[in-house]
């Protein structure tokens, strides 16, 4: 039997990005599958990112770069994978790429049409906190940086119309024309990496999440306090506009709640909250902020003493309690934290402008579906499950397919670079087959 | 394109960086201000200069302008050099006339509240950048075979799934341990969550695994005694049954981590119904738990803030864990005591909620308020403030067991030694990068797994040993490296062949020679060269440079720093002085970037200016820094024995101290002057230092050179 010296990566986070990168530098073709116009990830959208506060986007667009330089990596955007057949190591994978009715071949990225296009849609990347256009490039970083346009919004596929940006494009890539396209590809292995989704917190009446503007969650700020983000990185009390004084964090929202089908520990919000904090506080010298937390699951390298600087350096205050109830001032246009205080038994409250509700992360919806095509288990909460949890991670059930990063489990980025170069181990053990031990 | 006669062409853009440096910096002032400097021909700012559109204006910039020097003021070229050097390469400009000016870690991060003082420090950065791109030389990178072989220190459950994984990759690999079994710390457990497996049966079948590939050889009851060479050639010399020196191209660390022992802490050490948690598993190993009908587990013995800062991360769960076999297997009643439950993810925490569905009882100490071991007429009860019920209860106990957090082993530091590389302020092994870097070393070629990086779960060590076989199969797999060409080159009509110089390389890169006329010259191997320039600074007839770090290059830049009035005028009233700070690539540079990342501030009167060694500080550097006006100087390095090139800070100490007396006799405070090691892990220690040291020299006032100007 030989081996396909090619591979196929599903999802373009940082996880997938890791595992392309590790093996295209080992000469192996990599096909880099993300469903999304630009790789990326929840990395690309993260302000900067605990425990050291490294700019996100500043340390992660130079490896999705790289992915796209990298001439062993082909990066498939738009696409998904509809079906996987064979056995390792020669499977053969089915990919439908969705039209993006730009030609990727001639698009320079220049942003001529964008500018010229009259329709103004939520933009999705900035968690629907402003607008972009109905021919579009995800986020300033896109990679590749080719537009993509909206069918569902475009006025030439809507009603037939306007046309402007076939008019202003001069490098003649706009194609109202194309179609969907079917990629068969035969690959040795296949690593999984299609990361997670936030939970909408809509359902919790308690917290007002949709009914009050200035209830938020935690990914809607990281996009409001970053520089590149909606308001160009200023916290806004609406309606006014002015910035926030005080701010409350809730912690497990939607996770370690048995009732709300999220019953495990999100692993990074306890940390993104500190980091939110200690970020308001560098925008905002004098803001108050406060945490109200359960168990503070500062666990990693350098987690315990990133919150004891939060704590002693930022002043940033913890409350171990749980909060029952928001509810909005609407003389003052405060919010109103009612909560039960763990620590001196009983109800109290305390006005804020902003809450940020750390809302739980979860499997992704269609994770159950891939699982299907690529005939792997998950485990009971949704997330691709390993053959062994504790002697094999990163092996999922069937041989030759390999999981990283949060669709295996919570995890925060190291872990996820960690995990997702571990897959690219394995996996390359499956094309070499020449060690003698058990391959996976 | 031969830049070494074109007049140079200097393009130059400066970053934003979103908000991380346009905030704090005026960008668009300081590219107007490049624009004025000499032979800058094109100038530009862009909100993220490393995304897409940013890489494209410069290869397009590159064409237009006929750029054929190009400068980024941005982060710091330790993460993002290679970037935009492959950028220049793609343009057709050779990476050697790049130049990194890092106007965020050492400026807009640090000066956070004084936005017109960053900006003009910017300014004074960009201006030494030019002047030295104007001097940079294009360089060739010569390739270098890679052994495909690679060696992996310790054979814990890290240590053996990087041994496997690389094994079954196709490459020979020498598994060194130093006892005389497999598994390390997993074969005192007892069993193993979540699959409930005895702890010495998954060391066994993963050992049975490794038997079975012929091309790994296992060094067992061994340890590394010296380490030399380079990624792709390293030479390990193992001591133990059999001693031997392993040629090797890459080296994965995988010595793992111990339990800290908390002698002296509640009652452990004085009554031997006091254990910790691998004592309590061997109990449970050897069924030896005669008499015990229940246990209270004390949680966070020793660590956050107890005796070293962390949380270990894996004693909540490992608490849980054996309170659930306790009471399952043993019918052992449990109260764990604990100030918070750090169970994370999905397992961990269905643990968590099982505990407690079957009667394990928690409860919560406050933060600052540890509960009490009482030892009295042979009984043991611990007494403890219970903060959710506030009030004081006393729990009986047949046995204590103590969750302590787990802590590098002793020989680490010896190891991080011989390998050249750093251990955190933790004390576990410190990886090149945080959050994209977590399982390489700073230095090439060499890799890391499993608790020696920090505490982990046995899943997420294994998973991370074979993450380290994929980054370390790299450059086996390729079969070269390309070594970088910051090599030395001796000028053979200046050199008298004294031989000094091939004393003092570490490296043998250095050579006397004879020529046909008889004289004899040294010679310098670009192989074997690692480029310190320890030897072009003990040169006394200015024989050897350095390429990419020459010492026109680098008085171009300290001139630069200290020659324009206009910027080097105090903003207020009173004395500004102006500090140069010599710093090496490896320890005192990343510590500079440390302190920017986590934003610690320091005044902005010092101008960095990068080596890739201690050992290349050449006394005229200091002397010309003081003539042309500065008020303090700062030589900082790598700390005594972790030097990357050896021993280039000793003799930088040496040399240093001598330099000290000179500046006393040129009549300057002996203050003025500072020698310091600072490693990659020292950010804060970094911003404490400068601080002092500025303030410091506004105490001891202008220099009568700095006055003159
Ligand atoms: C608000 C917030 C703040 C955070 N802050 C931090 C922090 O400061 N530090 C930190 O370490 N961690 C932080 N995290 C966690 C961090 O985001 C994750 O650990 C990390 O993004 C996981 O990477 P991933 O690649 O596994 O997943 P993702 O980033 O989710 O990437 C998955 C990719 O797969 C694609 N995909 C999904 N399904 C398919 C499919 N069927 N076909 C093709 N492609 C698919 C997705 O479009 C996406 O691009 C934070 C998380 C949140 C929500
Ligand atoms: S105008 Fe044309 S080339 Fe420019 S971004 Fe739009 S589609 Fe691409
Ligand atoms: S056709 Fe009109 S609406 Fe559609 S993308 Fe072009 S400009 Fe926008
Ligand atoms: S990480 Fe913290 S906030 Fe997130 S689910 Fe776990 S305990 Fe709750
Ligand atoms: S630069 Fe360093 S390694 Fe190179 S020859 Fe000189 S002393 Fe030896």
């Amino acid at each position: 039997m030989t081996a396909t010296k090619n591979i196929l990566v599903i999802g373009g986070g940082v996880a997938g990005i890791q595992a392309s990168l590790d093996l295209a530098d080992k000469g192996i073709n990599v096909y880099l599958v993300e469903r999304e116009p630009s790789i990326g990830g929840i990395m690309a959208l993260l302000d900067k990112t605990f425990p050291t506060n490294d700019c996100s986007i500043c340390i992660l667009a130079p490896k999705m770069n790289e992915c796209f330089a990298n001439p062993n990596i082909r990066i498939l955007t738009n696409s998904e994978l509809i079906s996987l057949e064979g056995e390792a190591p020669d499977f053969r994978a089915t990919i439908v790429k969705k039209a993006r009715f730009v030609d990727e071949k001639k698009c320079t990225g220049c942003g001529d049409c964008t500018q010229k296009c009259p329709v103004k849609v939520p933009n999705k990347y900035n968690m629907n906190l402003d607008k972009r256009k109905a021919i579009y490039l995800p986020f300033p970083q896109s990679v590749p940086r080719i537009m993509t346009i909206d069918k569902e919004r475009c006025l030439k596929f809507t009603k037939d119309k306007c046309g402007n940006c076939i008019k202003v494009c001069k490098a003649g890539a706009i194609d109202y024309e194309q179609n969907d396209e079917k990629i068969v590809l035969d690959v040795g292995a296949v690593i999984v990496a299609s990361g997670f989704e936030i939970y909408n917190p809509s359902d919790m009446f308690e917290y007002g999440y949709g009914k009050y503007s200035n209830v938020k969650t935690a990914m809607e700020y990281e996009r409001l306090i970053c520089a590149s983000g909606p308001t160009g990185g200023h916290l806004v009390v609406e309606p006014g506009g002015e910035r926030p004084k005080r701010l409350g964090f809730i912690q497990c929202v939607g996770s370690r709640d048995l009732s709300r089908k999220n019953p495990y520990c999100s692993s990074v919000c306890c940390m993104h909250a500190t980091k939110e904090a200690m970020l308001a506080k560098e925008h905002y010298d004098d803001i108050e902020t406060y945490i109200f937390f359960l168990d503070l699951r500062a666990v990693g390298k350098n987690f315990q003493q990133y919150v004891d600087r939060a704590k002693k350096d930022y002043g940033i205050k913890y409350l171990r309690a749980r909060p029952g109830r928001i509810m909005e001032n609407e003389e003052k246009g405060t919010l109103t934290i009612w909560y039960d205080d763990l620590i001196d038994p009983h109800i109290q409250s305390i006005d804020v402008d902003m809450v940020v509700l750390c809302t739980a992360l979860m499997p992704s919806s269609t994770a159950p579906k891939m699982g299907e095509i690529l005939g792997i288990e998950l485990d009971e909460y949704g997330f691709f499950c390993a053959k062994d949890p504790l002697a094999n991670p990163v092996c999922s059930t069937k041989k030759g397919i390999f999981i990283a990063g949060y669709c295996a489990g919570p995890k925060d980025i190291p872990e996820s670079v960690a995990e997702a170069s571990g897959a690219s181990a394995r996996a390359s053990e499956v094309i070499a087959q020449s060690g003698g031990g058990d391959v996976p | 394109m031969n830049s070494e006669q074109e007049q140079p062409r200097i393009g130059i853009f400066i970053c934003h960086c979103g908000t991380n440096i346009g905030g704090f910096v005026d960008v668009p002032d300081v590219a107007e201000y490049a624009k004025t400097l000499p032979n800058v021909v094109h100038a530009e700012h862009n909100l993220y200069t490393c995304a897409d559109d940013g890489l494209t204006s410069i290869k397009n910039a590159i064409k237009e302008h006929n750029l054929n020097r190009l400068i980024v003021a941005s982060c710091t070229p330790r993460t993002h050099a290679p970037l935009f050097q492959h950028t220049c390469e793609s343009a057709g400009l050779n990476p050697y006339l790049f130049e990194f000016v890092n106007i965020r870690e050492h400026c807009s991060w640090v000066h956070m509240k004084e936005k017109e003082e960053a900006t003009l420090k910017a300014k004074d950065l960009v201006r030494m950048g030019v002047a030295r791109a104007n001097l940079l030389q294009p360089q060739a990178e010569k390739k270098v075979d890679v052994i495909p072989k690679a060696v992996v220190i310790g054979g814990g459950v890290a240590g053996m799934s990087a041994s496997l994984s690389l094994a079954n990759q196709g490459f020979k690999t020498y598994l060194v341990e130093k006892r005389d079994q497999l598994g390390g710390m997993v074969r005192n457990y007892y069993k193993l969550t979540p699959t409930n497996i005895d702890a010495v049966e998954l060391i066994e079948n993963m050992a049975s695994e490794l038997k079975k590939c012929e091309n790994i050889e296992m060094l067992m009851s061994s340890t590394v005694k010296d380490v030399e060479g380079y990624i792709g050639n390293f030479k390990v010399t193992v001591e133990g049954d059999t001693d031997k020196t392993l040629e090797v191209g890459t080296i994965i660390v995988a010595t793992g981590a111990q339990e800290y022992k908390p002698d002296g802490l509640y009652e452990y050490g004085k009554d031997d119904r006091v254990v910790t948690t691998i004592e309590l598993e061997k109990m449970m190993r050897g069924k030896e738990l005669e008499g015990i009908d229940h246990v209270i587990m004390i949680q966070c013995v020793g660590s956050r803030g107890e005796a070293i800062p962390y949380c270990s991360r894996v004693c909540c769960m490992t608490a849980i864990k054996n309170a659930i076999y306790l009471k399952e297997e043993f019918g052992i009643g449990v109260n764990i005591l604990h100030n918070e439950i750090r169970v994370y993810g999905d397992d961990y925490e269905a643990l968590y909620r099982k505990a407690q569905e079957i009667g394990v009882h928690f409860n919560r100490f406050g933060e600052n308020n540890k509960p009490n071991v009482i030892n009295e007429n042979g009984k043991l009860t611990v007494e403890m403030f219970n903060e959710g019920l506030s009030r004081v209860e006393e729990y009986p106990a047949d046995l204590i067991v103590l969750s302590t957090p787990m802590v590098n082993i002793p020989e680490a530091e010896e190891l991080s030694k011989m390998l050249k590389v750093p251990l955190g302020q933790d004390r576990f092994f410190f990886e090149a990068h945080v959050k994209l870097r977590p399982l390489d070393f700073a230095t090439d070629g060499i890799y890391l797994c499993g608790t020696a990086h920090a505490p982990a779960t046995i899943p997420e060590a294994i998973a991370q040993g074979y993450g380290a076989a994929s980054r370390a199969s790299i450059p086996l797999t390729r079969g070269y490296v390309q070594v970088e060409a910051i090599t030395s080159y001796v000028d053979e009509n200046k050199c008298r062949g004294c031989g000094k110089c091939v004393e003092v390389c570490e490296y043998k890169a250095l050579e006397l020679i004879k020529l046909d006329t008889g004289r004899e010259v040294t010679r310098s191997n670009e192989v074997l060269c690692k480029g310190c320039g320890t030897c072009a600074t003990t040169c006394c007839n200015g024989a050897i440079s350095m390429k990419h770090f020459s010492s026109e290059q680098i008085i171009s830049m300290i001139e630069a720093a200290l020659t324009e009035p206009a910027l080097v005028k105090p903003l207020t009233n009173g004395f500004k002085p102006n500090i140069i700070a010599f710093c090496c690539n490896w320890c005192s540079y990343a510590g500079a970037d440390l302190a920017g990342v986590s934003r610690f501030q320091y005044p902005p009167n010092v101008r960095i200016i990068r080596v890739m060694c201690s050992g290349r500080i050449e006394p005229n550097f200091v002397f010309k820094a003081f003539e042309k006006g500065a008020d303090g100087v700062l030589v900082t390095g790598c700390h005594i024995g972790d030097c990357h090139y050896i021993s280039g800070n000793q003799k930088a100490e040496d040399r240093m101290n001598m330099v000290r007396n000179i500046v006393h006799m040129l009549g300057l405070e002996k203050d003025r002057f500072g020698l310091v090691w600072i490693s990659a892990s020292e950010g804060q220690k970094f911003a404490e230092l400068m601080t002092d040291f500025i303030s410091k020299i506004k105490e001891l006032g202008p220099t009568p050179f700095s006055i003159k100007k």
